[in-house]
């Protein structure tokens, strides 16, 4: 029996593929597997292939595989363009409907089942994918029960009928394969799992949580790829809680509105990719200006313009830490699992509160879409803290004014909210003094910019870095960050069993850097390897600016649109040694 | 109950002598009185122009943000404490050139925010450069020949983005123009009040007594309806846009956060944010 197998579904988009995946990983969660998902689409809504690839296990997994055990094909595309993937051995299940041939070279056992057929028969052929998902979960040989449960769930809104119309196309598709197949397959034979059903979510779901947890109430933003979900979910959730979610007009108007809000009193924050991101500039400048909390999710896709927009890149990060004219105190935030992108939020929150700063959150295409399994989130970790937020203020002298910007030892002055009797001052984009008017004063200048920019010397972000340095002189230190964490340390293992040492950093704060921190494991290490989905080396360049060692740092990159696999990373990492 | 003087601060304007925002200035503090608010529970945010630096001019909570945005702001602040009064200010070019993506959407939305122009058909802060509401053939640093755009008239944009209050003014009727922002402040959505301004060191063309001689008072149109949408875009094109008073309102529609489900008469920021375990662990429960 196998510990872990990668399935794929290929299609044209439109055509069923989303929820042939859904419904047969939703079934692979009720038996307790660990899943980790990776869509590839392209930008449009009908039409292009697309495909989704699940990898499923018995233990924790944060990374696709280099290979696949099972495609499922709508079509003869779907086969062209991946059956290069599959291992010696491995099986195709595709609709008889187009004739599928292998192409040459391929070793696959090729399973032709009349997928749209049996759909059409049963009255339409939307139900395809259960035709498709049904004779995959037969070649496996898992409990039919689990997945006519998972059926009933996804379809027992709609009555019966409809259940029994569907729970027949898992019965007939299973049939065909497994006569076919003269029963399932035993080299696929999965180990059993632990039969806990894990949270399984993408990452812009988890964050989104993460924000409604954090206690925001109130989210502008613009649609775009790959952010939206996280609107989409907090739209039908917040109203629920008291909040609400607009759809504004533009990014600007997201970012400003946030802004506003928050100045106001209340959490909230926007979410967006690259482009989004860029029109925002000047408005969290506004926010660093005013110190005035605000969060920000960049969801990183291909850029620049319009780029790769259903593509993975990790090229904004530049983009984050310098964006925006003049100079702010800023904090930048990449969360790398799905539970990082639900508790990184409640921290982003209470960083920008405690240091009245915009906070970015920036991810990847991989990690905000890609759906995984997540360990069960503590509810005991929910700590709201609004940092200096003054409530109740006393009775100010006649002539006095309150103090908004108030020099203070760490620069954090007191914050109070509009409806307060005894805190009205203003704020300004101008310089300003410390009760918020504008000044000119050479003096004030100097001081102001010194308070706003000495927050960042004290800011104190949990594991800024996460660490995992079995070694104490490493021939190579790998860098990561976002999603790419888990390809590294699938690559590690290969690595060491060919007798080199590894240890491997993920950079969780990027600004500001953590300096401190990273330079022992730098010091130590013979090599740094810095992994990153950019043509420019980005998170690489801010490690030689923060820690040095330019010497000996080298750079893997990817920017192709596709995530990094682990033979590409064990293929980079030996040629470098 | 506060009086106007309490809506007043120490802070001396740095408008040139003469500029019509003084009059805007001291219409909003009487206009705030008279509707019985207190300093601490209103809000003005404006845009960046020489008109932006009114928020820093009334005791009140004051947000002076980025050229354009003083609407988007507004707003957020709005829904995250619906029981703040919400001032939204700025220049022409603030909120119908740069801004002007905001100022149709803003009057979609209804949000329950009061928003004043002041209306000087050329850009101050930045010395004199054309306006989208100069004249056709206005000469500008910017225009040297005259300007060639056709002039824009917000007004008529505003009723035909769906607007359920508009309004114009003049600097100089201090009786009228606090009527009206006291009526916009009552009005249960989004208010547009656009006001001459003149701007008396750049535009020598529209003066005080250039607005004086072309201003058509609806007072004068005894028979006029301001419930009517029809009537108020005739009017509006048969004066050219020089039409002052209420224009146009609509009492039926219900503001935004009226609209919104479950929102809470409450403001958001004054909301217990902690979540509970229970809603918690449900929330959880729906990714399984
Ligand atoms: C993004 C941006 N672009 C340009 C400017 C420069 N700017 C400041 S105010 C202004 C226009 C001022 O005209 P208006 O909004 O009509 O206000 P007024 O000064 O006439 O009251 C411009 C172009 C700016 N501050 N920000
Ligand atoms: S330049 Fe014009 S708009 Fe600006 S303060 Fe002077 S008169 Fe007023």
């Amino acid at each position: 029996m196998i510990s872990q197998l990668s399935w794929k579904i290929g299609g044209q988009q439109g055509e069923g593929v989303e929820s042939t995946d859904r419904i047969f990983s939703t079934a692979l969660n009720r038996l307790g597997y660990y899943l980790y998902g990776y869509r590839h689409f392209s930008s449009r809504i009908k039409g292009g292939h697309t495909n989704n690839k699940i990898r499923i296990s018995t233990k924790p997994i944060r990374a696709i595989s280099d290979d696949l055990d099972i495609l499922v094909a709508f079509d003869q595309e779907s086969i062209d363009l991946n059956a290069h993937e599959l291992r010696p051995g491995g099986v195709v299940v595709a609709d008889a409907k187009f004739n599928p041939t292998l192409p040459e070279g391929i070793n696959a056992k090729l399973f032709p089942v009349p997928i749209t057929a049996i759909a059409d028969e049963l009255g339409t052929s939307l139900m395809k994918n259960m035709v498709a998902s049904g004779a995959s979960w037969a070649l496996l040989g898992l409990p039919l029960e689990v997945f006519n449960k998972a059926v009933e769930e996804e379809f027992g809104r709609k009555g019966a009928a409809v259940v029994e119309k569907n729970v027949e196309a898992v019965r007939r598709g299973s049939e065909f394969v497994l006569e076919l197949a003269g029963g399932p397959l035993e080299e696929f034979k999965l180990q059993p799992a632990d039969g806990e059903q894990k949270l399984f979510m993408i990452g812009n779901d988890a964050m989104a949580l993460g924000a409604l947890a954090a206690g925001c109430r109130f989210m502008p933003a613009y649609p775009i790829t790959p952010a939206s979900e996280v609107m989409e979910y907090l739209i039908k959730k917040l109203p629920k809680f008291g909040g609400t979610v607009i759809q504004t007009e533009d990014e600007i108007a997201a970012i400003t509105m946030a802004i506003g809000a928050n100045f106001a009193g209340a959490r909230s924050m926007t979410a967006s990719a690259g482009p989004g991101l860029s029109l925002m500039m000047e408005a969290i400048g506004l926010a660093g200006m005013t110190e005035t909390p605000v969060v920000i999710i960049d969801t990183q896709r291909g850029g620049p313009s319009t780029g790769l927009p259903t593509k993975q890149e990790q090229s904004d990060i530049n983009a984050m830490i310098y964006g925006t004219h003049g100079e702010i105190p800023k904090i930048v935030l990449a969360p790398s699992s799905i539970e990082e992108c639900f508790y990184d939020m409640i921290e982003a929150f209470n960083l920008a509160e405690k240091y009245q700063c915009p906070v970015i959150v920036i991810t990847d295409l991989q990690l905000s879409l890609g759906k995984q399994s997540c360990d069960e989130l503590d509810y005991n970790k929910i700590v709201i803290d609004r940092g200096n937020l003054v409530r109740n203020a006393p009775e100010l002298e006649p002539n006095q004014l309150f103090k908004r910007y108030e020099f203070t030892e760490d620069g954090i002055s007191p914050r109070i909210l509009p409806g307060e009797k005894y805190g009205i001052h203003h704020v300004t984009g101008v310089e300003h003094d410390e009760t918020g008017r504008p000044s000119e004063s050479a003096v004030n200048r100097k001081k102001m910019m010194d308070k706003r920019l000495g927050k960042m010397d004290n800011i104190k972000v949990t594991n800024p870095i996460h660490v995992d340095a079995p070694h104490e002189e490493p021939d190579l230190l790998i860098v990561s960050m976002s999603s790419t964490g888990g390809t590294v340390d699938e690559a590690r293992v290969r690595l060491e069993e060919q007798g080199l040492t590894t240890n491997h950093i993920t950079v969780r704060l990027l600004y500001p850097f953590p300096t401190e921190q990273f330079a022992p494991y730098a010091e130590k290490a013979k090599k740094i390897i810095v992994l990153e989905n950019n043509a420019t080396a980005q998170l690489a360049s801010q490690i030689k600016l923060n820690v040095g060692h330019a010497d000996k740092i080298e750079s893997v990159l990817k920017y192709d649109g596709n995530p990094f696999l682990p033979s590409i990373v064990y293929n980079a990492c030996k040629e470098l040694v | 109950m506060a009086t106007f003087k309490e809506f007043r601060n120490s802070v001396k304007p740095n408008w040139c002598p003469g500029c019509g925002d003084f009059s805007i200035q001291a219409a909003i503090q009487r206009a705030a009185a008279n509707v019985g608010l207190e300093p601490e529970n209103l809000a003005v945010v404006s845009g960046i122009g020489c008109s932006g630096r009114i928020s820093g001019y009334i005791n009140a909570y004051g947000l002076h943000g980025i050229h354009g945005r003083a609407l988007p702001i507004a707003q957020g602040v709005k829904m995250a404490n619906r029981e703040l009064t919400v001032i939204a200010s700025g220049g022409d070019g603030d909120g119908f050139a740069i801004g002007m993506g905001h100022t149709v959407h803003a009057i979609r939305r209804n949000i329950n925010i009061t928003y004043i122009v002041m209306d000087n058909q050329i850009y101050g802060l930045t010395k004199g450069q054309t306006s989208p509401r100069s004249a056709e053939g206005f000469k500008t640093k910017s225009t040297p020949d005259g300007s060639i755009e056709s002039t824009l008239s917000p007004l008529e944009i505003a009723l035909s983005a769906g607007a359920t209050f508009v309004a114009q003014s003049f600097s100089s009727d201090l009786k009228q123009l606090t009527t009206l922002i006291e009526e916009g402040m009552k009005h249960e959505g989004f208010s547009l009040i656009n006001v001459f301004s003149p701007c008396v060191t750049f535009n020598k063309i529209n003066t005080y007594d250039w607005f004086k001689e072309n201003i058509v008072n609806l007072e004068s149109i005894p028979e006029y309806d301001p419930s009517n949408r029809i009537q108020a875009m005739t009017k509006l094109m048969e004066t050219g846009g020089m039409l002052t008073g209420l224009i146009y309102q609509d009492k039926s529609r219900k503001s935004y956060e009226d609209m919104v489900v479950g929102f809470h008469q409450e403001g958001i920021s004054n909301q217990d944010i902690q979540i509970s375990e229970a809603d918690f662990s449900k929330l959880v429960a729906e990714f399984k």
